[in-house]
């Protein structure tokens, strides 16, 4: 079996009395889209902060490509290779949609200091950029400020950006919420493709995308994995039926 | 050196830190509650300074002079806090920034348009003129005493304000969550105003308070509105016991560096260059005590919003 | 690149500049040289603390400390060179210079490492604390200033001849106009530079989503100092030169009015605006001069504008006439 690309062991935070995240262990293995589903205050996104730097465990260890990455900021993480999409869009407003990824693009290249050629026309910047918004479908939005664009066309340019990180592995916070039926689709299929080129850790709760995509399921209730495994194992656990499932039907 | 000088000096610290805590205990109070910046804090301590001059010169007064002070800053905050103020809330900290610079240029020339650009002189009320013995021979003014005496009861009675009353119960609400007291029902422009005009009133207090000291005049309240902004940096935005034991902190280390750097520095130097060079750094010293605290706790020692 | 409005105002505020000392010696009034030599000046230095406010969102209420070390530069090196005394005599010693380019050295070489070391302190903290320890630095530098009694105290320093320049005569008043003149327009040119670079997305990116930029793997910290450090060093650059224009290195160029001015500049031409700091300086000083000639009071008056400029004209000058600006 392949060394995990991601593994998270034993990772505690509290914000005061409240147990936001309750000694997880979980892992994501080469070319596997592993969800973390759970009912709404479980600690998902908190989960996705400490693995992506934003928010320091308590403690607990997160490996990244078999180097212990618990201690490093954001940046310094981004820059092993975690790409992260927001659960809420958090993207550069009055930069257009291609800036936006031409930023990624830039990072991904190595460094930010250097202060005369103009980006615009650096093809080594606009061009993958360009390239990146055509496989999300943004492409005749490109100029676009994102401030204007509508909510869906934010959640795929998030994605853009992660792809132009050319990540290592996909962090991906709720990227179907607000997307509509037919958007769910598409973005579904997209992903599934996606796949081949990094696993993809998924927080989601469009059920039906999550049992498409997932090869493994974590169910996060209250802070704690109360289950991890295949679709079929997590849709007949009794635990997860009775924790989770149960408040939906 | 005498310990008695020693004493003298912990004492001016101490004074000067009250006067600094009532600036503070403002700025800090209105930053927390109203999330605001307002360099025309200033502005307030100038006003109750010229007001209480002005009051005390017709009537011959000190203490109709001091209720004047209060009565000029409180207005004038309330005013500010109505025409202009108001507006900024929800502006970014570069517009709030910008418009209080705007209102110091309003305040200063308005007040040299008014009162000319002589300073005037406030003298010390006959009954706390003079001078007191302290324990171990040391002698010190009645007045800076006073003055002392007037920032811990504006500590205490601000302790009470904020943990006892209803007023202070909104104060806090608003600075934890500014959405939830509107839900609450409370008419948070009065509070707002209300808080403005109260830090206003402080900071007019302490103008009054030191003008008696000092000479009143035009720019006098900025100098001091930097040293403030020393202290709530140190104390944590936000912290009225923050802004205390940094008005303080900041009081002791400026007057006792100045009184002690120069020696200092003349014993290991030689006379004339070491107090130079003493004096110098004495000027840059709370400064440096502000980098040192920022460098371990960027957030200031009593962080409120953390 | 496209020609908008914004480009043909900002062709016309240089032609304006440019042309305002040779109309006022045409019409012999050669006061109006000086006029126009001080918008230059505090255009430049403008123009450097654009890159740290309009560009990184970094509310510098500082700035006055380098503009002024660029001031003390000039006026340190042209005491020491009146007087034939080297500029320092130990760990090695240096010589003093009446070189413009000295001054422009030392000042650039002083203020680069202060504002590193003001920027590494400061930058750690943001939004509020920012304003309030930048200022708080800006004022010690001004204590030292006038606590210091080898350099004037409060006083300040006199500079008895202006810094000579390689072929060029700098006491007559046009040609020092031109000196400024040109180096304001070198700084527009370097600003313009930076804002379409790599260095310019990333500290752009810091001021509108410092989140998203850590999130791509971009640290802000480093960005946002190096964007404080050169902006310092073309304030202490442009503090030279203005005490120069006026033979005298006074503390009141490290006050903190000072460091408010500039910033008012800024937002009176339009914040992040390649000319804003041009349009805001010509502005200043028209008003000074004009509302100055009228009254004494003029700052009540000033203050009346900025508060109206805040209140109900957010994007200054060049935002009322070229309305809202485009990024790429």
């Amino acid at each position: 079996m392949a060394e995990p690309v991601l593994s998270i062991r034993e990772l505690r935070k509290n914000f005061g009395a409240l147990k936001a995240t309750d000694n997880v262990s979980l892992d994501l293995k080469p070319g596997e889209i592993h969800a973390l589903i759970g009912p709404n205050g479980a600690g998902k996104t908190t989960l996705i902060h400490q693995i992506s730097g934003s928010i320091r465990q308590d403690s607990g260890a997160i490996e990244f490509l078999g180097e212990d990455v618990g201690g490093l900021g954001m940046a310094a993480r981004a820059r092993k290779g975690l790409g992260r999409s927001f659960q809420i869009s958090s993207l550069a407003p009055e930069f257009s949609a291609l800036r936006n990824v031409m930023l990624a693009q830039q990072a991904a290249q190595g460094s930010s200091f250097r202060f005369f050629r103009p980006v615009m026309r650096d093809r080594s910047l606009t061009d993958p950029a360009m390239s990146m918004l055509e496989r999300v479908g943004l492409a005749g939005r490109a100029r676009l400020p994102a401030a204007e664009l509508s909510h869906g066309e934010r959640r795929k340019l998030e994605i853009a950006i992660a792809l132009a990180l050319g990540p290592k592995a996909f962090l991906f916070d709720e990227p179907m919420a607000g997307m509509g039926p037919e958007g769910a689709k598409d973005l579904t299929g997209f992903l599934d493709g996606l796949r081949r080129e990094a696993p993809i850790l998924l927080v989601e709760h469009d059920m039906d995308a999550v049992f498409a995509l997932a090869d493994r399921i974590s169910v996060l209730v209250y802070g704690r994995v109360i289950a991890t495994g295949s679709v079929d194992e997590i849709r007949r656990d009794p635990e997860v039926r009775r924790a989770y499932l149960g408040e939906h039907t | 050196m005498s310990s008695a000088l020693l004493i003298e000096q912990i004492l001016n610290g101490l004074q000067f830190g009250v006067m600094l805590f009532l600036m503070a205990a403002g700025l800090t109070l209105i930053f927390g509650v109203m999330g605001l910046i307002n360099l025309a804090h200033g502005s307030f301590y100038m006003v109750g300074a010229f007001a209480c001059a002005a009051v005390a010169a017709a009537t011959g007064s000190f203490w109709l002079g001091l209720a004047a002070s209060l009565a000029a800053a409180a207005a004038a905050g309330a005013i500010v806090e109505l025409l202009v103020v108001r507006r900024l809330y929800d502006r970014d900290h570069l517009d709030q920034v910008l418009a209080t610079f705007a209102l110091i240029l309003i305040f200063s020339e308005g007040t040299r348009w008014l009162f000319g650009s002589f300073p005037l002189y406030l003298d010390i009320p006959p009954v706390l003129s003079g001078a007191v013995d302290l324990p171990g021979g040391a002698r010190y003014q009645l007045y800076r005493l006073a003055i002392i005496g007037v920032g811990i009861l504006v500590a205490v009675g601000l302790y009470l304000l904020i943990s006892k009353t209803r007023l202070g119960m909104q104060i806090r609400a608003g600075q934890s969550d500014r959405e939830m007291i509107g839900a609450l029902g409370v008419d948070i422009r009065t509070l707002y105003t209300v808080v403005f005009a109260l830090g206003a009133a402080l900071a007019g207090l302490a103008g009054a308070l030191v003008g008696a000291l000092q000479s009143v005049q035009v720019g006098m309240g900025e100098p001091v509105l930097i040293l403030a902004f020393v202290v709530i940096v140190i104390g944590g935005i936000g912290s009225i016991k923050g802004a205390l034991v940094g008005a303080i902190l900041v009081g002791l280390v400026d007057t006792l560096g100045r009184f002690l750097l120069p020696k200092a520095f003349a014993l290991a130097m030689g006379a004339s260059q070491g107090a130079t060079v003493g004096a110098a750094l004495a000027s840059m010293l709370i400064y440096i005590v502000m980098a040192l605290i920022l460098a371990f706790r960027p957030q200031g020692l009593f962080a409120a919003n953390s | 690149m496209k020609f908008t409005r914004e480009i043909l105002i900002n062709t016309v505020l240089a032609a304006l500049l440019l042309a305002m000392p040779f109309a006022a010696l045409a019409m012999d009034e050669p006061f109006y040289v000086t006029l126009a030599t001080r918008m230059a000046i505090l255009a430049l230095a403008a123009v450097g603390l654009n890159l740290a406010l309009g560009l990184g969102g970094l509310v510098s209420f500082g700035h006055a400390a380098f503009f002024g070390i660029g001031g003390y530069a000039a006026g340190i090196l042209s005491t020491h060179a009146l007087n034939m005394q080297p500029l320092l005599t130990w760990p090695f010693e240096i010589e003093s210079s009446e070189q413009m380019l000295v001054a422009w050295f030392v000042a650039v070489a002083v203020s680069g490492p202060v504002a590193l070391a003001i920027g590494a302190i400061s930058l750690r903290t943001s939004g509020v604390y920012f304003i309030m320890i930048t200022l708080a630095f800006a004022q010690m530098i001004y204590y030292f200033a006038i606590s210091w009694p080898a350099y004037g105290g409060e006083d300040g320093l006199s500079i008895a001849m202006r810094g000579t320049f390689p072929g060029v005569n700098t006491a007559v008043p046009l040609s020092f106009f031109l000196i400024c003149y040109g180096v304001l327009m070198v700084a527009l040119l370097l600003f313009a530079c930076v804002r379409a670079s790599r260095f310019g997305a990333a500290l752009q990116a810091a001021r509108q989503n410092e989140t998203r930029l850590a999130a791509v793997g971009i640290g802000p910290f480093p960005v946002r100092l190096v964007a404080f450090v050169i902006s310092a060093m073309v304030a202490a650059l442009a503090g030279s030169l203005y005490a120069d224009l006026n033979r005298f290195a006074s503390p009141s160029m490290l006050s903190w009015q000072m460091s408010g001015e500039l910033i008012v500049l800024i937002i009176l031409g339009g914040t992040g605006r390649l000319f804003g700091p041009v349009a805001g300086a010509m502005l200043f000083v028209l008003i000074e001069s004009v509302l100055g000639g009228l009254t004494e009071r003029w700052q009540l008056f000033l203050g009346l504008i900025l508060l109206g400029v805040v209140l109900f004209a957010r994007g200054g000058l060049i935002g009322l006439v070229a309305g809202k600006s485009r990024h790429g």
